[in-house]
């Protein structure tokens, strides 16, 4: 088939829908290695789309390629998580072994290797992905036979199975994990009620979204289902929220792994209450290891009249589509989201309108976390009454917890809400624990004397991720991390934190060489201020996080790394001259710098 | 002006004051002399240190100190260091030293090509090789603006700074007051 | 786009006198807010800052543009409503709404914003034909700054000079995405887009296979040939045509020169 007819096919595969663009893109790039431009054209013709709207949707996401990047891209999962198991020294010996820096191609096209965001396999790194599957538990010996497979170029689809495996690892179940439903009982309740008392049920158990933000669900699926559609393709629509890009959490891998129906099922019974009938499920692109199970199972629904027209017999009908996403942390924002199920970059929409009036295609919509919709069947199954009396009074129910780091057993662990840390450190093995990322990045660090506060809306909300990290930890190399991961996903919309992140990160750089100085902090605290106020969404909101909690909970680690009490020059002055010396040939004292002005 | 340059508000000893060109063009320099008659009245309240219009070859210590041009090359960082250490208040006057300028616009090319293209492969430039005497200060893989290298008090824009702008901020600094430009005297260009 | 000092201050008076026609018939007396202590009176449906630019009152902005809807990107005209930091420029206004806006605290975070702006681009005024035209540069000198403050990233941007009217800067993209809207919705072509992540990635893409200006059908008379309120997009052989002294903001600060509809 030539290039063009496989594109043409893919193309018609998806209706010629723009909307459908990031599924294309994907589609196209698994067959033809990259985007080329004359790709982006045909496609841009196919879907009737001016050319630079593709591209910019190529242009935006890490696992888009509009240049070529190798047959074999290798990514090295870059949490702390996996840092802390090992993955530079393991990513530099993969380099050696080929041959090669990070990030470039191999000079034969055959293979790049480089970093990527969390992949969400924190209880079983150092993770890589290979072309854009997850492999799981690298070691130096895997690294080597790897290394001789991409030579040999071996199909990744003939790659020993086991490296492929991903574990639930489900360490302590509770109402959730410990469910007994079996498909389309909790949805038969919701049908058996009819949509308002349903929608009665889920306030009356005061359920609260599991994603973060701890909207209630009660009151955002009452605004939608109340808002009118608009214009010609008035519609409502049911968006779950798989994007679990927060580093550390793994919790929606595992409940789309092992309690897919549930999610199913609760996405149906949001379609019924809000009288949507289309579903849409974002899956990050990371997890695209799922996609065909997910298919599957969406299949089995189908043929179980679970899903389609006539549900259970009933006139309600509902279906839903898997979307991939493609490497953007941002994407799990809810707004940016519905862009990119619109095939457009995710950047984050003026507010308001919210999605509940205006999201897909500008119609009603809620969007929900994975979490939240499978904790709706609980409710629907066994009534509000029930689930209210799990939990505290303000947060009913229970929290998945995605638990790594220092610990003697990483996992999943399922509690009521109003768990303490020290519980969850008790239970997971955590010995000498020094601090907690709760709800990853974003959140909040735990030190030692907080660990009586409960895991609960009001005190401590998650969104899941509890990375530990023993005394032997350096916190400010945790900070450094994750101002490293918010520079790199920022989405660049707005100037506070496109340009705020990457100085936060250069700071904290130099701080690390050794070169920094109570200036350096003090810019540290001042962009704290400015991008917590000033950015457009919660990304540049709360990108500071890390660094303003480490600093007040961890300063000692900033401080031992000072250079001096005085100002100190932005760069290396000595490295400054390293090119001249080259050039020249020179290496007398005047051909050197001294970093530090003499008194 | 005379009301404000009293006598009586300030101490008889003059304020100390040290310029330098690093990498510039003296044009800050020359439109300081710009401020015509009035440097007279300055004269009465400053005298020179280290500075072209003087013969002084070392800063020592000074009250102020007047940069113009950015950080080019090892020679520039060396001076600025000397200012630093030396002058109790430091301004960087002009673009070049306020964000490198001009000279900044190589910084996009690679040191190393521009060094190559000057002394070795473009025709009608002399083919000697690269200079290695140590005599020579060496360049910068890139141009810097001061403030990345010593901290800087303030900041005296323009290319360069007009005449006025500058006698407002010396009369400003010299009378106690933060200096403030203003629409008209603040430019960048 | 260009305009003179005297045509600047006679639409400034012919829009103090609508304005002054206008109030009582357009607004109820409910629909106010508080601006700085001012009242301003708005239309239902006016943002913050289109009811303030159509009092004549400047609230700071970059990427807000009279005849487009807000992009909301820059963050310049950050204010706090009823104490809370939001965006002027999407923010609806309401009766009775408490908003600061030239306040210290939020002047210091704009300063902050510009020099974000100065040192992720490569901006050298000196050599820059917007220079005295400039929105970005006016905004600065509004504010008082006095340098980048920040270190210099220096970027690497590219220059298209393949469109035989029309230069293209990027070194000076401020991604306010101005010429995207107005390619998008006055010109009908879509030949800007701004695609991209991040503080490197961001930027504006030219709609055509190799990227460059020459091969869309981009025309001098575009609306988008002179929306830019920085220096990308630049007419050719027109450079530095009016003496400094002359130039827009030589002849008044930005802040005096609120216009709510393009000249
Ligand atoms: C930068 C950013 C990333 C986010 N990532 C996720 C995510 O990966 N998964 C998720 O469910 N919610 C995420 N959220 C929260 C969503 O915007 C939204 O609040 C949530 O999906 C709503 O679902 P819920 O009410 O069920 O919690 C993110 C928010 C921000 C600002
Ligand atoms: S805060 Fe960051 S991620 Fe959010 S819109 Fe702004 S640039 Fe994009
Ligand atoms: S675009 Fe404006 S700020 Fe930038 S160089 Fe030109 S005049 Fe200066
Ligand atoms: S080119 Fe000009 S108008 Fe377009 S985004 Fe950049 S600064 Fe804005
Ligand atoms: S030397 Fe004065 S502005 Fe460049
Ligand atoms: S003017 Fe409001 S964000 Fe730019």
């Amino acid at each position: 088939m030539s290039d063009t007819d496989m594109i043409d096919a893919v193309v018609e595969r998806h209706h010629r829908d723009g909307a459908r663009l990031m599924q294309i893109l994907r589609e196209t790039q698994e067959q033809l290695g990259w985007l080329s431009p004359s790709t982006l054209t045909a496609i841009a013709e196919a879907i009737a789309w001016p050319r630079a709207m593709v591209e910019g949707t190529a242009d935006f996401y890490s696992f888009f390629h509009t240049r070529p990047m190798g047959r074999y891209r290798v990514l090295w999962s870059d949490n702390i998580t996996d840092r802390m198991l090992g993955n530079t020294d393991l990513m530099q010996a993969m380099c050696k072994k080929l041959w090669l820096e990070p990030g470039r191609v191999s000079e034969d096209g055959l293979v790049s290797v480089d970093t990527t965001s969390c992949t969400g396999m924190c209880d079983q790194g150092p993770a890589v992905l290979v072309n854009y599957r997850a492999i799981t538990r690298m070691t130096p010996a895997r690294v080597g036979e790897m290394v001789g497979l991409i030579r040999s170029e071996m199909p990744v689809a003939e790659w020993p199975a086991e490296w492929f495996s991903v574990d639930d690892n489900i360490r302590r179940k509770d109402m959730l994990l410990a469910h007994d439903l079996v498909p389309g009982q909790a949805l038969a309740a919701a049908l058996e009620r009819g949509p308002e008392k349903m929608l009665a049920e889920i306030r009356d158990a005061r359920l609260r979204g599991r994603g973060g933000a701890g909207f209630s669900t009660g009151q955002k699926w009452e605004t939608c289902r109340n808002a009118e559609g608009n214009g010609s393709n008035a519609a409502h629509y049911v968006v779950c929220n798989a994007d679990e890009g927060e580093p550390g959490t793994f919790k929606d891998r595992v409940l789309l792994t092992s309690h897919a129906d549930l999610v199913f099922e609760g996405m149906s019974i949001a379609g019924l209450v809000v009288g949507a009938k289309k579903g849409l499920l974002y899956l990050r692109g990371e997890y695209r290891y799922l996609l065909e199970a997910l298919e599957s199972a969406l299949a089995t629904r189908r043929a179980a009249k679970l899903l389609g027209k006539n549900i259970l017999d009933t006139d309600f009908e509902f279906d839903i589509e898997i979307h991939l996403g493609a490497g953007a942390y941002i994407c799990g924002e809810e707004s940016a989201l519905i862009e990119s199920l619109e095939g457009k970059p995710g950047r984050p929409r003026i507010r308001p309108p919210f999605p509940v009036t205006h999201g897909y295609l500008d119609q009603p919509t809620t969007v929900n976390n994975v979490e939240t919709l499978a904790a709706s069947c609980l409710i629907a199954a066994h009534g509000s009454a029930w689930y209210a009396q799990h939990g505290t009074e303000k947060s009913t129910g229970s929290k998945i917890l995605s638990v790594s780091g220092d610990c003697e057993r990483s996992g999943i662990y399922e509690y009521p809400y109003g768990v303490t840390v020290r519980q969850v450190l008790e239970d997971c093995g955590a010995s000498d624990c020094q601090a907690v990322q709760i709800s990853g990045p974003s959140g909040i660090c735990v030190a030692e004397g907080e660990f009586d506060r409960r895991i609960a809306f009001e005190d401590i909300p998650t969104a899941g991720a509890f990375m530990v990290f023993d005394e032997t930890r350096d916190m400010f190399e945790v900070a450094r991390n994750f101002a490293h991961f918010f520079a790199h996903e920022s989405c660049g919309f707005c100037t506070p934190c496109r340009v705020g992140t990457t100085l936060v990160r250069n700071l904290m750089d130099k701080i690390a060489r050794q070169h920094g100085s109570p200036y350096d902090i003090d810019e540290l605290f001042k962009l704290h201020r400015l991008m917590q106020g000033a950015s457009h969404c919660g990304l540049g909101n709360s990108a500071c996080n890390p660094i303003f909690d480490t600093l007040n909970k961890f300063r000692p680690a900033y401080e031992h790394r000072l250079m001096s009490l005085d100002y100190e020059p932005a760069f290396d002055l000595d490295a400054a001259l390293s090119q001249a010396r080259q050039m020249t040939g020179r290496d007398d004292a005047a051909a050197h710098l001294q970093n530090e002005a003499e008194a | 002006m005379n009301a404000l340059i009293n006598a009586t508000l300030f101490p008889p000893k003059k304020l100390r004051v040290a310029t330098t060109s690093l990498a510039g063009c003296f044009g800050c320099h020359m439109s300081f002399l710009d401020i015509d008659e009035r440097i007279l009245k300055l004269i009465e309240l400053i005298e020179f240190d280290r500075s072209p219009l003087t013969d002084i070859k070392h800063c020592g210590p000074c009250d102020l100190g007047l940069i113009e041009g950015g950080l080019c090359n090892a020679e520039n960082v060396h001076v600025l260091r000397e200012f630093r250490t030396h002058c109790k208040i430091l301004v960087a006057v002009g673009a070049c030293a306020i964000n490198g300028g001009l000279p900044a616009q190589r910084n996009h090319l690679d040191l190393r090509d521009v060094l190559e293209e000057v002394y070795q492969t473009e025709p009608g430039l002399s083919h000697g090789g690269v200079p290695n005497d140590p005599e020579l200060p060496l360049p910068l893989n890139k141009v810097h603006p001061i403030h990345e290298v010593v901290k800087v008090d303030y900041f005296l824009p323009g290319c360069p700074p007009p005449a006025d702008a500058i006698w407002k901020f010396l009369t400003d600094l010299l009378a106690g007051r933060t200096p403030t430009l203003g629409h008209g005297l603040l430019h960048y260009d | 786009m260009k305009t003179s000092n005297s045509e600047v201050s006679v639409q400034a008076n012919a829009r103090e006198a609508r304005v002054k026609a206008d109030r009582p018939a357009e607004t109820k007396a409910n629909n106010i807010f508080q601006l700085d202590g001012e009242d301003i009176p708005f239309r239902p449906g006016q943002t913050i800052m289109q009811a303030a630019t159509h009092h004549g009152t400047y609230i700071p902005h970059l990427c807000w543009h009279p005849d487009f809807s807000a992009h909301g990107s820059c963050k310049l005209c950050t204010v706090k409503v009823n104490g809370r930091f939001g965006s002027s420029c999407t923010i609806a206004a309401q009766p009775g709404l408490d908003v600061e806006n030239r306040t210290a605290e939020l002047d210091d975070k704009r300063r902050t914003l510009l020099q974000m702006l100065f040192v992720e681009g490569n901006h050298f005024c000196p050599s820059c034909e917007k220079s005295g035209n400039c929105a970005l540069q006016a905004t600065a000198y509004e504010l008082n700054m006095m340098s980048p403050h920040f270190d210099m990233f220096y970027p690497d941007r590219p220059v298209d000079a393949s469109h035989p009217d029309i230069l293209l800067d990027f070194n000076r993209c401020i991604m306010c995405a101005l010429c995207v809207a107005a390619s998008r919705d006055v010109d009908g072509k879509n030949i800007f887009y701004m695609g991209g992540r991040g503080l490197l990635g961001r930027r504006v893409h030219i709609s055509s296979e190799s990227g460059k200006l020459a091969d869309t059908d981009f025309a001098v008379t575009d609306r988008a040939a002179s929306i830019c309120p920085v220096g990308v997009i630049l007419p050719k052989r027109k450079g530095f045509a009016v003496p400094i002294g002359q130039r827009t903001y030589d002849l008044a600060p930005i802040s005096k020169q609120v216009r709510d509809t393009t000249p």
